[in-house]
């Protein structure tokens, strides 16, 4: 210790506490107190988390009975948050399955009905009107992107333009999934890329790495009226999602496993979208890659996407 | 500090690790210890990191929102001081090399101002990634065995190692020599100089894994070049330094003492190198953009001229440019050496000018225009200014606070009162601050 904080009467190692020392220990007590006053917001914060959820394993560590007790948990806390009544199921993947999408160009129009019905089927946050879609319309004669315009706002189709969405491309060599530093995303053995909210930490290189501007963070809590909530609800799916986490496209596999169509492919007017097993050789999605001229967005960034994108002459 | 290969008394071994609390005691008393013009330094620097400890709380609670991020730009103010952080405490290193590789028996002397440094950047550069999380609360799943770290596969992985292992090492070095000095024992270089020529290969591997971080995305053509990791290591080879000699500086008014002549000279040497490497990187870079063009040199045309009538970081990049090159001009003028205020004023713009362009200049144009081509810009908001500015307080006041405590049990102010004050305990090591 400095010979100056001993000095308080002038003797040494009298065991009596100087001046100096007193305003030190009241300096330190003050500073602590008005860090806990400036941290106080993370208290208010922590109400909302249960000790359930912080200490919940990953996804893959679940048994079926954790998996079971999670999942009711996700509904009562769905009830507690949002007032409504849901159902969160986990259907595995089918063996001998592996899910492609293919996008007629040709016929697509534009009218964004499948980035509407993705924002209703997944319940997205309201107010920023999200959606796992993106349309773009494009100048003919042109593939550039950057002449792509993502905001348009007139009547479609216009005869000069053409339109092009872009949503998860499903990527076989997915760079979102390399990148992830918690395992929080993986590619499921039916060729879905699937995100554990409940596992993800929200540090958005997943975001950073993707090239095809799929993924979406929850930059708030999500704001969905109860009345408009979908009920029918996927743990790795469409389930409402905790704030400051990662979602992405799923190929709505809480419908698809099931044996039903993406809500985006069932709202197109058009039938421009196609959907299917790549591995059955008699699925629709095989006879659109054998006889139509197929191409993949940013083929050479080598990801080798199961989104395929065609033109009918 | 001392490097005698002289091994200590054995009589004063009883005192070893026993006494390591109360060390730790005297040397937080001792760094709480200073004149008026400390604790009005003290206190500011505390006001600002409970603004930023608020503004960080209410991020949290509220959601990332209140950020002007978005899924455009989604790494933005926080990210880009981490970057320039983990090359400032790669800089640090810039004092070890001439110390131990090349004997410069001054640089011995004051080699533990770089490396308290390197403490004090890698924790801040720790918190502005706790910062930007959107869970901090579960910054758990990246420890093992009860997270899951993608190892080896995530930089990010290697990054969470790397620079957790650069903090362990410079603690356990600084730890080490200052309690050995404490003691009164001269530290037996076996426990310790390993350890420094760890660091430096070490140093270099957090700089080269960061910007691994960003060249990996081969999305992102802004990033994915193989210059990015080189231009790194040079830039911090500029902003270490020119740090480390500012603080040489206001320890020097501190202390009252006449020291480290002979170590500016050395950095500035090292810093008139990196500073012109780093700007024909720049060169180097800019020329391939914008000679060959097309759709590759988007961001980089955002980032200097402005792109579709978008130009939030055209007078970020320039006044950059402007800075780092003056710094340049003045840090090869002859004179550098015998005007301090030169030498100075060249050191702030050279760690302004690399904090934009390691910053801002990089984080940003990797996301304008964004991979499908849109133009979303970005502009910090109030509360990430604040968190920033907390965070760089809270880091200020951690270094001097090491510093305070290194000066004191250097200059013989703090140590073991149960070991006398032998004249063998001091002669044996050379004294870290040399009389002149």
């Amino acid at each position: 210790m400095s010979s100056d904080s001993n000095s308080g009467c002038g003797k040494e190692d009298c065991g009596c506490v100087s001046r100096r020392t007193v305003m030190k220990g009241v300096g330190v007590t003050l500073g602590a107190a008005a860090f806990a006053r400036a941290i106080a917001p993370l208290t208010e914060w922590a109400q909302n988390i249960s000790a359930d959820e912080f200490l919940q394993k990953h996804y893959k560590e679940l048994s079926l009975i954790d998996l079971k007790v999670v999942l009711r948990r996700l509904e009562k806390e769905t009830k507690e948050h949002y007032g409504a009544d849901v159902t969160i199921s986990d259907t595995k993947p089918q063996e001998g399955v592996k899910f492609g999408y293919a996008l007629n160009l040709s016929v697509c129009n534009g009218c964004r009905k499948c980035a509407e019905a993705c924002h209703l089927e997944n319940n997205h946050d309201r107010p920023s009107n999200q959606s796992y879609i993106r349309v773009f319309e494009m100048q003919k004669g042109s593939m550039d992107m950057e002449q792509g315009n993502a905001h348009y706002d007139k009547p479609v189709p216009q005869p000069d333009k053409f339109y092009m969405p872009v949503q998860c491309q499903q990527c076989e060599h997915p760079p979102c999934v390399d990148v992830c530093p918690v395992e929080a995303t993986w590619k499921e053995p039916d060729g879905i890329v699937v995100v554990d909210y409940n596992w993800c930490i929200g540090c958005r290189y997943c975001e950073a790495a993707c090239p095809y501007h799929a993924r979406r963070f929850n930059w708030t809590k999500p704001v969905i009226p109860k009345e408009e909530i979908n009920p029918d609800q996927g743990y790795l799916s469409n389930r409402i999602r905790p704030q400051g986490t990662m979602e992405k496209c799923t190929f709505c596999l809480h419908r698809t496993r099931n044996g039903r169509l993406p809500a985006c492919l069932e709202a197109c007017p058009t039938g421009a979208r196609v959907f299917g097993n790549l591995l059955d050789p008699n699925s629709e999605i095989r006879w659109v890659l054998e006889h139509k001229r197929v191409f993949i967005l940013k083929e050479d960034l080598g990801l080798k996407p199961q989104f395929f994108y065609f033109f009918d002459s | 500090m001392s490097d005698s290969s002289e091994a200590s008394p054995s009589s004063s071994r009883p005192a070893f690790w026993r006494n390591f609390g109360r060390f730790l005691g005297n040397a937080a008393l001792e760094s709480l210890d200073g004149g008026k013009l400390f604790y009005v330094w003290m206190f500011c620097l505390t006001a600002v990191f409970l603004v930023g400890a608020n503004a960080w709380a209410t991020q949290v609670r509220d959601g990332m929102a209140l950020s002007n991020m978005s899924d455009h730009v989604s790494w933005a103010l926080y990210i880009a001081n981490f970057t320039f952080l983990v090359g400032l405490a790669a800089g640090g290193v810039m004092m070890v090399i001439p110390a131990y590789l090349y004997h410069d028996d001054e640089m011995h002397d004051i080699v533990i101002i770089g490396e308290l440094l390197a403490i004090a950047a890698i924790i801040m550069s720790l918190m502005f990634v706790i910062c930007d999380l959107g869970r901090p609360d579960r910054f758990w799943h990246l420890l093992p065995p009860f997270g899951r770290l993608n190892f080896p596969v995530s930089m990010l992985s290697w990054d969470v190692i790397v620079l957790n292992g650069y903090l362990f090492i410079n603690v356990y070095i600084c730890a080490y020599l200052l309690y050995m000095r404490y003691l009164g024992l001269t530290p037996d270089p076996r426990w310790y100089v390993p350890f420094v020529f760890l660091s430096i290969v070490w140093a270099i591997s957090i700089h080269t894994v960061t910007a691994f971080l960003y060249c990996g995305l081969g999305g992102r053509p802004f990033w994915n070049t193989a210059l990015l990791a080189p231009r790194f290591l040079a830039s911090a080879f500029v902003s270490g330094p020119a740090f480390i000699v500012l603080a040489i500086q206001v320890i020097r008014r501190a202390v009252g003492r006449h020291f480290g002549d002979g170590p500016i000279r050395t950095l500035v040497n090292i810093m008139r190198i990196t500073i012109l490497v780093n700007l024909l990187m720049v060169i180097s870079e800019v020329f391939t953009e914008f000679y060959t063009g097309g759709a590759h040199t988007s961001s980089a045309r955002y980032l200097y001229f402005g792109l579709h009538g978008h130009n939030e970081l055209v007078p970020w990049i320039w006044s950059s440019i402007f800075l780092v090159t003056t710094a340049a001009v003045l840090m090869l003028l002859p004179s550098i050496f015998t005007r301090s205020w030169m030498l100075n004023l060249a050191c702030v713009l050279a760690f302004i000018g690399i904090w934009i362009e390691k910053g801002m200049g990089l984080i940003i144009p990797g996301f304008v225009p964004s991979t499908l081509h849109e133009i979303v810009e970005y502009r910090p908001s109030a509360i990430e200014w604040k968190i920033t500015a907390g965070i760089w307080a809270l880091g200020l006041l951690i270094y001097t606070l090491f510093i305070k405590i290194a000066a004191g049990i250097v200059l013989n102010r703090t140590k073991m009162h149960a070991i006398p004050d032998e004249p063998t305990a001091a002669d044996a090591s050379p004294s870290p601050v040399p009389n002149s």
